[in-house]
């Protein structure tokens, strides 16, 4: 019973998958270019999910609006305004970039540097201090393990 | 040489105070770029008065709070008798933004319903709401039909309250239900600062 719980619970996110919701006008071009452009627009509803996959009220509203803009002639740059006038950068999967999203950009960028740069230093000092001479007891005891003669009593108290 | 022991747990502590942070931010607040801006025009019938139109302008010149609500909204239940108790006294008239009223419901299919009908009957359920919750905390209330008004508005769930100035400049958003906290600790500040300003 227990096992038939769990699987149960494993395959509902696979039930919970929303399909995409179906394109409304009759024109296929235009509902591509709308469902194009929804892909890059979040919902504020469910907010991992983009306009074009969610059924949340408000994205079906969405995606109206995005279609009617097309309509009047309004290119994606413009609904985009549109959208973005109402409810901020938010609303953009793509975070544009200016000063509040500044580290968001450059963040990983100066990591790699800062990573790449502290390693170059780490290997640099390494070469320099280089590891101390073998004394000769060291010397030959190296010599007789490459030989093999080396006796195994030895070895396995070493 | 010692501390560097010291450095893991270093950086443990920065990204626990980094992720605490962001475990206290609240996702489904998205800031308004509204604040700051005049409030969307609109133009649209009275609930109450059936012959009367309400538009923002209609308020020039007075301090006002919008409330956008609905009668299929669970949390709009929560706050409606916050609503009621504050409308009483309240310094600011407040005006409702009645959202998708008959739209919004997914239970109903309103498709192929003609307008006048669909104004009919969401005025007749959104007005039984208010009666059956305690009664119309509301100087007038808008009809948004299809929301497209809260599109305008940036509202993206129900409840939202909107302040708005003497200008007709939306200056606070607070989004969901409206609390007695929220009311004394924010709102009611806010809007004796707005009256103060005239």
């Amino acid at each position: 019973m227990r096992r038939l719980a769990l699987v149960a619970a494993l395959s509902l996110p696979l039930a919970a998958h929303a399909g995409e919701a179906a394109p409304v006008a009759d024109d296929p071009a235009l509902e591509e270019r709308v469902m194009r452009l929804s892909h890059d627009l979040r919902c504020l509803v469910c907010q991992n999910q983009s306009i074009a996959e969610s059924n949340a009220p408000l994205a079906v509203d969405l995606r109206n609006q995005v279609r009617e803009q097309f309509l009047a002639g309004k290119d994606e740059a413009a609904v985009v305004d549109y959208l973005v006038a109402r409810y901020g950068d938010f609303v953009l999967y793509l975070p544009p970039f200016n000063a509040t999203t500044l580290l968001l950009w450059l963040g990983p960028a100066l990591l790699l540097v800062a990573g790449a740069g502290w390693l170059g230093w780490r290997l640099r000092r390494r070469v320099r201090e280089a590891p101390p001479p073998l004394s000769a007891e060291e010397h030959a005891r190296a010599a007789a393990l490459l030989d093999g003669t080396a006796k195994p009593s030895q070895e396995s108290r070493s | 040489m010692k501390a560097k022991f010291l450095v893991p747990l270093f950086i443990f502590l920065l990204l626990a105070g980094f992720l605490g942070y962001g475990l206290k931010l609240n996702p489904r607040e998205v800031p308004s770029p509204l604040i700051g801006k005049p409030a969307p025009a609109f133009r649209v019938p009275q609930l109450q008065a059936e012959d009367k139109t309400i538009a923002p302008e209609d308020l020039k010149g007075r301090v006002w709070l919008l409330n956008v609500w609905a009668s299929w909204c669970i949390s709009c239940r929560y706050e409606h008798p916050v609503l009621v108790d504050f409308a009483r006294n309240s310094p600011v008239p407040i005006i409702g933004l009645n959202y998708k009223e008959l739209r919004g419901d997914g239970a109903l299919d309103v498709k192929g319903l003609d307008p006048a009908t669909e104004l009919a009957s969401a005025r007749q359920r959104a007005r039984q709401w208010l009666v059956e919750h305690g009664g119309d905390p509301y100087t007038v209330s808008a009809v948004d039909l299809d929301g497209r008004i809260g599109i305008d508005y940036g509202v993206y769930g129900v409840p939202e309250t909107f302040l708005i100035d003497q200008q007709g400049v939306i200056r606070y958003k607070h989004i969901g239900p409206i609390t007695p906290e929220s009311l004394r600790d924010v709102l009611v500040p806010k809007i004796a600062e707005l009256q103060r300003a005239s």
